[in-house]
């Protein structure tokens, strides 16, 4: 285990006001990894993936991304280092084209040497994720999975070196849901660390060997997935005996 | 529009306003001029108003503090081509280090501190009277030569300020920069996701939207050979330049230099006919600009060709 | 000492103006997210009608008052009907580009039919004395009258059914719409409201300024400045809005002379706009 972890994250607090939404969270992804962060809605998931994209600033703790303490950057300096993020709520670019999106983080966050190379990383990307039929169509008039496959094809024409994925499934269909699985084991086998933020275990499970989990702006255990849902504490003080119950059974079945 | 559409059309019309000497009075070469003139502002005003889509009611700021520093320049010995590329650069350095600042502003508020800009550009300038004569104005060095061909060669500048705007406007629009500010237009915070830095971004359009608006206002000061605050800095004009963007087409290519000879094709016309009424008429204008044409002259083809495609 | 005194009560007596100036504006851009920017002819072409009805029949201003704001919210209503709602929910270019459209109408009707000349109504009513401070009896009558009108628009807003249905639409209009509140009529009774409480301005202002529709620039600059120093859309709000300026401006102009009293007002408004957007007050406006 000599190797420096992509990104880690060291006494990270998020205060707003008074309000506590973060505190002291320390853990740290290894390149290649695929990890899920649980926790219970208002847990503290998405204000810690926008402490590490610099959509908000960590109030005390650093955030180091390949060994470089990156707690100050932009969105924007974010993106260009290769962390890249989806959005709980879609955030496309609704009157361009589906092709034109990509393009834009292609172009901007992925580094290509000129508009026609983002073009042609873009028709990658959506080729990638299935939306080549869609590409001179109107963001805007996508259906909503095909907007979620959009995000993510706009954040692989980033060349991401980390992407954390906020609640992708959210509002998909089962069906939809596996495809979206599989199109995401396709990108952690592409090398991409991934940072899965769910609330659907079976999805969480069915991805990732380690598990995270936040309760309250804290990080009340980290471990591998079997343990996690088998650690009473988690399961007594997060998911409920019920939910525990249901998951012991899906992991032995 | 088509890449040779719209060299097409920029040719054409620079060509049409260019070949007003041949033929034309006084009267008309005024008015080709004032085309140029405004249409180059409009031009200028599309880079923060038509692809950033940020509502930007400057351009009167930077247009009276170029004639400004232009006359100041002028007065104290320095030649009228340096006195206006003086104006051009500082009003350019001005508007960049302003744009930091109001560009934090957003939507209403953006819109709001905009105009106050040129409101306090013109408080300020009528009250250092030191400087800037306050509300007395002041005199530019007059041109000695017959009055033809001083329009001539006003005529000439504003023609290469609006063909060097629309050059830009070209330049800006094939590259990173204009497609990363038509980002900025739709969402800011997905712009800044892809790695767009927003900030720099729009300080660029903003500046940019400044200096040709600041060469207009210096040569215009030194057409005219005098200017005040009341008339260097006026909310009407800062929001006419914005509506003949509007009316062309804000964020297309040729769109906002259409609108501006379209309008003061109009406001011509109207001046001669109803010069009680002008402004009413003007108004009256814009209004149904924005119930009936809010894509402005250049959504017109478009929806043509849909109304003859459904047809067919 | 007296000097001060006198300085703070100017300024007292002129932010009570601004105030009422400013409640209509920022109840419209409020609730409608509109920047209006006939909002300054509204007031001078509530000036005119006092004007003229105390120039030819004598009605005095105080009578005028009713009718002119019944008038008014008439006028208002109708536009917003009519003209603004087409557009409420565009972007903020295309909102205020129509109403700017729209008062290049109204302004060049009002300088056609009452010309440019400024007009002047003289009560002659003497000064009062508090102490060393000197008030001029009209500009208090102005400033009761002010602070009045604040206080019945917020008594409005908090008493009645149509006050507590446009602070409804304010804070969340689809909420609105499912309890039942149909949006487009109380969009176009607020646009009424604001247009008359700018009427009623013009009355107060007529007993104390010069009417011209030279000015309406001016009126709508106090507005701008108001709302963005006091917040959006609340009636408190605009009170402090406006008694701040009012006495910013009073002391910039004792201390800087009177040609940068109005400077200093958009000084504090491009500061103000920059480290608080959300005003004094801190009443979270619309974008």
């Amino acid at each position: 285990m000599s190797r420096e972890p992509i990104l880690r994250l060291e006494g990270v607090s998020k205060t707003f006001g008074g309000l506590k939404a973060l505190t002291d969270v320390s853990f740290s992804l290894d390149e290649g990894e695929v990890v899920g962060l649980i926790g219970p809605n208002g847990a503290g998931k998405t204000t810690l993936v926008n402490v590490v994209t610099g959509n908000l600033r960590r109030s005390s703790g650093r955030v180091l991304f390949e060994s470089e303490d990156v707690g100050t950057q932009k969105p924007y300096e974010a993106a260009r280092r290769g962390l890249a993020r989806t959005f709980q709520i879609v955030q496309p670019f609704p009157a361009m084209t589906v092709l034109e999106n990509v393009t834009a983080g292609a172009l901007f966050g992925g580094g290509a040497d000129s508009l026609a190379d983002a073009r042609d990383k873009a028709r990658e990307s959506l080729e990638f994720v299935g939306l080549a039929g869609f590409a001179d169509r109107p963001a805007a008039n996508l259906a909503l999975a095909a907007r979620k496959r959009l995000e993510l094809a706009k954040s692989l024409a980033m060349n991401p070196k980390v992407l954390m994925l906020d609640e992708v499934n959210a509002g998909l269909n089962s069906s939809e849901i596996d495809g979206a699985l599989n199109l995401i084991r396709q990108i952690a086998d592409r090398g991409v660390t991934v940072l899965i933020i769910e609330h659907l275990m079976k999805v969480v499970l069915s991805l990732s060997k380690r598990l995270l989990v936040l309760h309250h702006g804290q990080l009340i255990a980290d471990g591998p997935s079997a343990e996690i849902v088998a650690d009473e504490r988690v399961v007594e003080a997060y998911l409920g005996q019920k939910f525990a119950a249901r998951l012991k059974e899906m992991h032995h079945g | 529009m088509k890449p040779l559409a719209q060299y097409a059309a920029i040719i054409v019309g620079l060509v049409l306003l260019g070949t007003t000497p041949l033929y034309a009075d006084n009267y008309i070469l005024r008015t080709a001029a004032t085309v140029a003139m405004y249409g180059a502002l409009a031009t200028s005003w599309n880079f923060i108003g038509g692809f950033t889509g940020y509502p930007s009611f400057s351009t009167a700021a930077f247009f009276g503090l170029g004639a400004y520093v232009g006359t100041i320049c002028q007065r104290n010995g320095i030649p009228m081509g340096v006195a206006w590329t003086i104006a051009t650069v500082s009003v350019a350095a001005f508007a960049a280090l302003l744009g930091g600042i109001i560009l934090r502003l957003r939507g209403h508020y953006f819109a709001i501190g905009s105009i106050a800009i040129v409101e306090l550009c013109r408080l300020i300038v009528s009250s250092w009277s030191d400087l800037t004569g306050g509300g007395d104005g002041l005199n530019v060095p007059l041109i000695h030569a017959s009055p033809d061909a001083v329009t001539r060669l006003f005529l000439f500048v504003m023609l290469g300020i609006l063909a060097a705007s629309l050059v830009v406007t070209i330049i800006v629009d094939r590259s990173r920069l204009g497609f990363g500010l038509r980002c900025i237009h739709q969402n800011e915070d997905a712009a800044a996701m892809v790695g767009i830095n927003t900030t720099a971004y729009k300080i660029a359009a903003y500046t940019l939207s400044a200096v040709f608006c600041a060469t207009v206002g210096a040569a215009y000061a030194s057409w005219t050979g005098y200017i005040d605050p009341t008339d260097s800095f006026q909310i009407v004009m800062t929001v006419k330049v914005a509506v003949m963007a509007i009316l062309g087409g804000a964020g297309t290519v040729v769109g906002p230099a259409l609108g501006a000879a379209a309008f003061v094709l109009l406001e011509e016309v109207f001046w001669a006919n109803f010069i009680d009424w002008n402004r009413a008429i003007l108004g009256v204008v814009i209004v149904l600009l924005i119930f009936f044409l809010p894509g402005g002259l250049l959504s017109l083809r478009a929806r043509l060709r849909r109304a003859s495609g459904g047809a067919a | 000492m007296a000097i001060y005194l006198q300085t703070i009560a100017n300024g007292l007596m002129l932010g009570a103006l601004y105030a009422c100036l400013a409640v209509g504006f920022s109840l419209v851009w409020g609730v409608l997210n509109v920047i209006n920017m006939l909002h300054g002819s509204f007031i001078i072409l509530g000036g005119y009608l006092t004007y003229f009805a105390w120039h030819y029949y004598g009605i005095h201003p105080i009578v005028m008052l009713p009718v002119v704001a019944l008038l008014m919210f008439a006028l208002g209503f109708v536009l917003q009907r009519g003209a603004i709602n087409r557009v409420v929910s565009a972007p903020v270019l295309t909102t205020l580009t129509l109403t700017f459209g729209l008062d290049m109408i109204l302004y060049n009707l009002m300088t056609y039919w009452f010309t440019a000349t400024p007009r002047r109504i003289t009560l002659d009513l003497g000064a009062a004395n508090l102490g060393p401070v000197v008030l001029p009896v009209d500009r208090l009558l102005g400033t009761g009258l002010a602070l009045l009108l604040t206080f019945l628009l917020y008594a409005v807003m908090r008493g009645s059914n149509i006050g507590r249905a446009i602070v409804a639409v304010r804070m969340d209009r689809t909420a609105a719409e499912l309890m039942g509140i149909r949006t487009d009529r109380i969009y176009a009774i607020t646009f009424g409201i604001g247009t008359l409480m700018a009427g009623a301005a013009g009355v107060v202002f007529a007993l104390v300024f010069p009417i011209t529709t030279n000015v309406s620039g001016t009126w709508l600059g106090k507005a701008f400045v108001v709302c963005v120093v006091g917040g959006l859309g609340s009636v408190p709000g605009a009170l402090v809005g406006g008694l701040v300026l009012g006495l910013v401006e009073s002391f910039a102009g004792f201390w800087f002379g009177p040609q940068n009293a109005i400077t200093a007002g958009f000084v504090l408004m491009l500061v103000l706009l920059l480290t608080r957007p959300t005003g004094l007050m801190g009443v979270k406006g619309y974008e």
